[in-house]
């Protein structure tokens, strides 16, 4: 489904990305856990074409995005959805206009067909009564349901979340987990999870890969993830201050 | 200084020369792409109506304020020169002249950048720090067509219709003060007016409202949309826009006035 070969960035002579390699199967849900800088963000704008590689190839569903421009580039971005950090949530639409955005702009959908599925949307993520509130007027955890209700209003074959949890408290941040497992389970996407929530990410997604370094260090399963030998997943799984990862 | 210095001194202009020259080249390739999507659909008509009522409705007092005591101003020293040399009868076209040909177009520039094209780069400066400009990328919408193109579009329609309303205005507050307040006839005040300006210096003036809506709405766009990071960088972005766009309309109005004069 998305296939990652020899990707190399580097920003004003930094490796951010140094040779990374991966593949996530269709209907995976997988995270990426890094420390805090490692280029985790960079990864997923690259997976969207934000950030274009220096060096190597992304493909989703055997297209080279890399090679892609203008049309081609749209088209396959039409086949993702993106949840962003902090939901990235347009200030000056509501809530109900904002899922309903995508829709609008990129469908021909009656506006009561709009309205409909903008109405299920909210019931999924449990925010119906929150539809003409704007964003400045929700909280943290409301904003990032919104940005999966959004994200999911496409019924996209790919959903890229970037931190969805990050600074939310630990009750928010499991009710967002659920939603992720909950709508993946039901729409059946390819999700890729960009976090650094230990353990709980270990939970809801299918496996787990390191960045450290620019590269994959380690991939698989979260039980396979949890018994690793490799001292540097060690350290990072156990939050230890010694160990050979540089602390940035 | 040394042959050394000398060189450190050449290669810092050259690299300075350099940077300026692909911070150009940059905003050039900006404008265009802006301005090849104002003619591709889907047309974001709304989007087009919104910024027009935030680019022109909404600077409406502002430019009333300033056009009115620009007028009198004008008016109390332009009739205080005239008097000296006993042409007090030409105050009106003194006044109009001014302010159709330079005052008009060039004040209302300045204030709706102070007050709307600092607004704007702050909008999009946010949008691009809270990732809502990657979102409409994520979703495969262009964001220069839906930011940056409405935006030209309504600085062209705005500009032009502030400056007709500053130059009203700005007319009247002078009429105020040489009629009103220092006794010329009514009747001289405009007739004279009506023999010295025509349709040429009203063109001049449009020309200018319209040159100086593009350089406003692409300075303004484009800082936001290329702005640094945090609330730092949106407040940098926002006071060199303001200051850029101020520059600029100053020195194209320069240009742009010998050409036409």
């Amino acid at each position: 489904m998305i296939k990652l070969v020899n990707i190399r960035k580097a920003f004003k002579g930094q490796k951010v990305l140094n040779g990374l390699n991966l593949n996530i199967g269709n209907k995976e849900l997988v995270a990426i856990v890094g420390q805090s800088g490692s280029g985790k963000s960079v990864l997923l704008k690259h997976l969207i074409g934000i950030i274009k590689p220096d060096k190597g190839r992304i493909l989703i569903e055997g297209i080279d995005m890399t090679a892609a421009k203008g049309r081609d580039l749209d088209e396959i971005r039409g086949r993702f959805g993106v949840v962003f950090q902090e939901g990235a949530l347009f200030d000056s639409l509501t809530v109900y206009e904002n899922i309903g955005f995508p829709l609008r702009e990129k469908t021909k959908l009656h506006k009561d067909e709009i309205r409909e599925r903008v109405w299920h949307a909210l019931e999924d993520v449990g925010l119906k009564e929150m539809g003409n509130k704007y964003p400045a007027e929700i909280s943290g955890g409301m904003k990032r349901r919104v940005a999966l209700a959004r994200a999911l209003i496409t019924e996209p074959a790919i959903v890229l979340f970037d931190e969805p949890t990050t600074g939310l408290d630990p009750i928010i941040s499991s009710s967002i987990h659920r939603l992720i497992m909950n709508t993946h389970k039901k729409y059946g996407f390819t999700g890729v999870i960009i976090s650094h929530e230990i353990p709980e990410i270990f939970d809801v997604a299918d496996k787990v890969a390191m960045l450290y370094n620019g590269t994959i260090i380690e991939f698989g399963t979260p039980e396979e993830f949890r018994n690793s030998v490799n001292s540097y997943v060690r350290q990072f799984i156990t939050g230890s201050l010694e160990g050979p990862i540089e602390i940035i | 200084m040394t042959i050394m210095d000398m060189a450190v001194c050449i290669r810092g202009i050259g690299a300075w020369f350099l940077s300026l020259l692909k911070e150009l080249g940059h905003m050039f390739i900006f404008l265009l792409n802006a301005v090849y999507m104002i003619f591709r659909p889907p047309f974001k008509f709304n989007m087009l109506m919104k910024q027009i009522r935030f680019l022109g409705s909404k600077s409406m007092v502002v430019i009333l304020l300033t056009g009115s005591f620009t007028g009198m101003v004008l008016s109390l020293q332009i009739y205080y020169t005239l008097r000296k040399v006993g042409s007090e009868a030409m105050l009106g076209p003194a006044v109009a002249l001014s302010i159709i040909r330079e005052l008009g177009p060039v004040l209302s520039a300045l204030m709706v950048t102070g007050r709307a094209g600092s607004a704007l780069t702050a909008e999009i400066g946010i949008m691009r720090i809270t990732e809502q400009i990657d979102a409409l990328t994520s979703m495969a919408l262009n964001p220069i067509r839906y930011l940056i193109s409405p935006n030209i579009v309504a600085a062209l329609i705005a500009f032009p219709l502030l400056t007709a309303i500053f130059d009203l205005i700005g007319i009247y507050g002078g009429y105020l003060v040489g009629v009103k307040l220092l006794g010329l006839s009514s009747g001289t005040y405009f007739s004279q007016m009506e023999s010295f300006v025509n349709m040429e210096d009203i063109r001049v003036g449009l020309y200018k409202s319209l040159s100086f809506g593009v350089i406003v709405s692409w300075v303004c766009c484009y800082k936001g949309y290329f702005t640094g990071y945090g609330a730092e960088g949106v407040s940098k972005s926002t006071t060199s826009a303001v200051v850029l766009s101020s520059v600029l309309i100053l020195i194209w109005d320069y240009f742009l006035g010998s050409i036409l004069i």
